[in-house]
Formats: structure tokens, C-alpha cells, sequence
């Protein structure tokens, strides 16, 4: 969305916003996209209730809704991309008709393919991401405004009696970090984390 | 207008209680006419989560997310769904997850519509290239066997699992216009 005209919101930083996010969490559970979202979650610190996607492209919001709907009581965040989210419009749908208040998205926008040299996406300075959650029926969407905008929507949304879904304007730097490879250890961390597996 | 011969089968209440026994949880769905009386127990049900879907592949991801949870899931689908989640079947490889599908299968046994039949006829083979044990219940008196069996090596051997529901079991759609 970077060429979009009469736009208020600062363009930020990815890497930023994620350790801003991650300061503020206890034992909530957050699932990172693939590519630079999930670089720079592990970039901002590892945690056992990290859940890192480093393939199937745009499936970060319905694994995270599964977690949110398995584990109501704790607050589950899932950070994805504009082009990612592209791919899977409809499965705001899908967690519009659940409705699951544990859940908080955020949708970092850059416009482009970043990781893959740039390339602007089909919808970049066309589609308003955050006015397709409105109307896919996620009433509790917004744009965050700058840096403190977004801390404040995500406090909000810790308390939220609907799913949030915050989306950021983010500049074309790439992830902070390098993910570790091992989808298994991934997962076996994850479940320790979400307390429903205990370590041999 | 499409109408399936229809007769008060009891299989599929006898799959949705083999999925009560196992303590599945959630149960993403694309509507088959071939699961309708399955879906309406789910969503009936005080125990299981029945979740429409917009494309088969949110299932995949859904279970994946579920089971890191805690809960168990199963995932319906007609045999055409199955082309949807061939690059998010990767999910099941790479984290070991305990898979179960259920798919009715449309594009053989009768088919009148020649759209369903080049998914229909690579259904089995793009499930098992995609690491899925491919298990087949044809007829009403094997079909708690079979699924029992899937459930169990999904569940218990974490052996990602499709159990497909035959045309033939199901009943050819009729072409009625």
C-alpha cells in the first residue's frame, strides 16, 4: 500500500512492532507466517509459545484459529503478510462466523513480495486489507496509526469481547533473523509452551 | 436439479461415533452432500466444533493448530477437495501431526459428471505422493471397520490417515434434468 494516496499511517518497521508485541506477552501464544514475519518473531526472542511457519504460504490466521479455538482461555496473536493473507482471503470468513475473542491478528502490509526481490503484490495500492476484514463480518479491524497505535490496539485487543485484527504499514526491509529448520522441534516446543505435552 | 437416491443410511452415525470415542474436538467441514448426515450430528453435537470452511486447505491448517493445542480434529471433504490441500499437506509431513480426513468421493462408480472425474480418479494417488495412508470403505457393513482403523492409526501411530467414503457407498448422484 506504499503509493496509496491520502493515507494517515505511518509506515513502521517489522522487526519494531514485533518486539513491541513481544514485550508485552506472558503466555499467550503467537503464530508467525511465512518468510520475514516469522525472521523476525524468532529474531525478537524464542519462546515456547512461538509457532514458526517456514512453508504453506498464507495458513498462519486458521492454524492460529485452531489453537485459539483448543485453547479458549489463552490469548492467541498471528502475525502474517500482505501477500500471504492474499492468498487465504477467506479464511476471514471462517474466523469471522466463530468468532473466537482470543484471538488477535496483524497484518503487516509492505505491498510487495518482499523476499522474492520486491515485487509489488496484485493488490498492493488497489485492496484495503483491513476494509476486506471489515466487511468479510471482523467488525474489530483497524489500521494502526504509527508505533503507539498499534501498542495501544494490541492492549485493547487483549481484552476484546470479538477477534481483533490490526493491520500495520511496514517498510521493504527483509527479517531481522534466521528461523531454526526443524519443523518438529517447532512443534514439540510449541506444545510444551501450550501445556499439552510433557517432555519425556 | 441433482438429487442422490437417498435411503436412511446408519453409517454415518456410526462414524460420528467412533469420532466421539476418540475425543475429536474440532471438525472442519466443505459441505458433501455425501457427509450431510454426518455434519448435522457434528453440529448437534455438545462435545465437537463443527467449522465451515471456504477452501479445504484452512482445514489442514486448522487440525495442525488444534492438535498443537491439545484437541484432536478431523478434517471433511469431498474427493476434489483433496487437489486444494496438496501444498498444505506438507504441514502434516514436516510437524508429524496425527492426520485424519474423511472424503466422499465423487468422479467414479456411476458418475454422471465428467468435471469430477480426473480429481475423482487421482484422489487415492495425490494422497499417498502426499505421505497420507489411503484406506477405502465401499460398503455400509465395513465402513465402522475401516474408519475405526483410520481413526486409530491416525490418532494412535500418528500415520497421517484418509479413510475414502466410494462413490459406491455413498450412492451415484442422479442426473434428474
Amino acid at each position: 500500500m506504499t503509493n496509496t494516496q491520502a493515507r494517515n499511517t505511518k509506515v513502521m518497521n517489522r522487526f519494531d512492532l514485533t518486539q513491541r508485541l513481544v514485550t508485552k506477552l506472558k503466555d499467550e501464544a503467537v503464530i508467525g507466517g511465512i518468510g520475514n514475519t516469522n525472521f523476525d518473531l524468532w529474531a525478537a526472542g524464542h519462546r515456547p509459545e512461538n509457532f514458526y511457519m517456514l512453508g504453506s504460504m498464507g495458513l498462519a490466521f486458521p492454524i492460529a484459529l485452531g489453537v485459539a479455538l483448543a485453547q479458549p482461555k489463552r490469548r492467541v496473536f498471528a502475525l502474517e503478510g500482505d501477500g500471504s493473507l492474499l492468498m487465504q482471503l477467506g479464511c476471514l470468513a471462517t474466523i469471522a462466523t466463530l468468532a473466537p475473542k482470543n484471538l488477535t491478528m496483524v497484518v503487516m502490509d509492505n505491498g510487495i513480495y518482499q523476499i522474492t526481490g520486491s515485487q509489488p503484490t496484485p493488490a498492493a495500492g488497489h485492496t484495503d486489507l483491513i476494509a476486506v476484514a471489515v466487511a468479510s463480518g471482523l467488525a474489530n479491524s483497524s489500521w494502526a496509526a504509527d508505533e503507539d497505535d498499534f501498542e495501544r490496539l494490541i492492549e485493547q485487543s487483549m481484552s476484546a469481547t470479538v477477534p481483533t485484527l490490526i493491520g500495520v504499514r511496514i517498510d521493504d526491509k527483509p527479517g531481522t533473523g534466521t528461523t531454526r529448520r526443524d519443523p518438529v522441534q517447532i512443534r514439540e516446543r510449541f506444545m510444551h509452551g501450550m501445556g499439552v505435552r510433557q517432555p519425556l | 436439479m441433482h438429487a442422490r437416491a437417498e435411503t436412511a443410511a446408519s453409517w454415518p452415525d456410526e462414524i460420528f461415533s467412533i469420532l466421539q470415542r476418540f475425543e475429536v474436538r474440532q471438525v472442519p467441514y466443505v459441505p458433501d452432500a455425501g457427509h450431510s448426515q454426518l455434519i448435522e450430528r457434528v453440529l448437534g453435537s455438545s462435545t465437537m466444533r463443527g467449522i465451515a470452511l471456504t477452501t479445504e486447505e484452512e482445514g489442514v491448517a486448522l487440525l495442525a493448530g488444534a492438535w498443537a493445542g491439545g484437541q484432536r480434529g478431523v478434517l471433511l471433504m469431498q474427493s476434489s477437495g483433496v487437489g486444494n490441500c496438496i501444498n498444505m499437506l506438507s504441514l502434516v509431513q514436516i510437524f508429524r501431526l496425527p492426520f485424519l480426513t474423511l472424503v466422499t468421493m465423487r468422479g467414479e462408480w456411476g458418475e454422471f459428471n465428467p468435471w469430477q472425474v480426473p480429481m475423482g480418479s487421482n484422489t487415492q494417488g495425490i494422497l499417498e505422493l502426499s505421505g497420507v495412508k489411503v484406506l477405502r470403505a465401499s460398503h455400509p457393513e465395513e465402513v465402522r471397520e475401516v474408519v475405526e482403523a483410520g481413526a486409530s492409526q491416525a490418532y494412535n501411530a500418528c500415520t497421517p490417515t484418509a479413510v475414502l467414503l466410494s462413490q459406491r457407498l455413498i450412492g451415484a448422484k442422479v442426473f434428474t434434468k
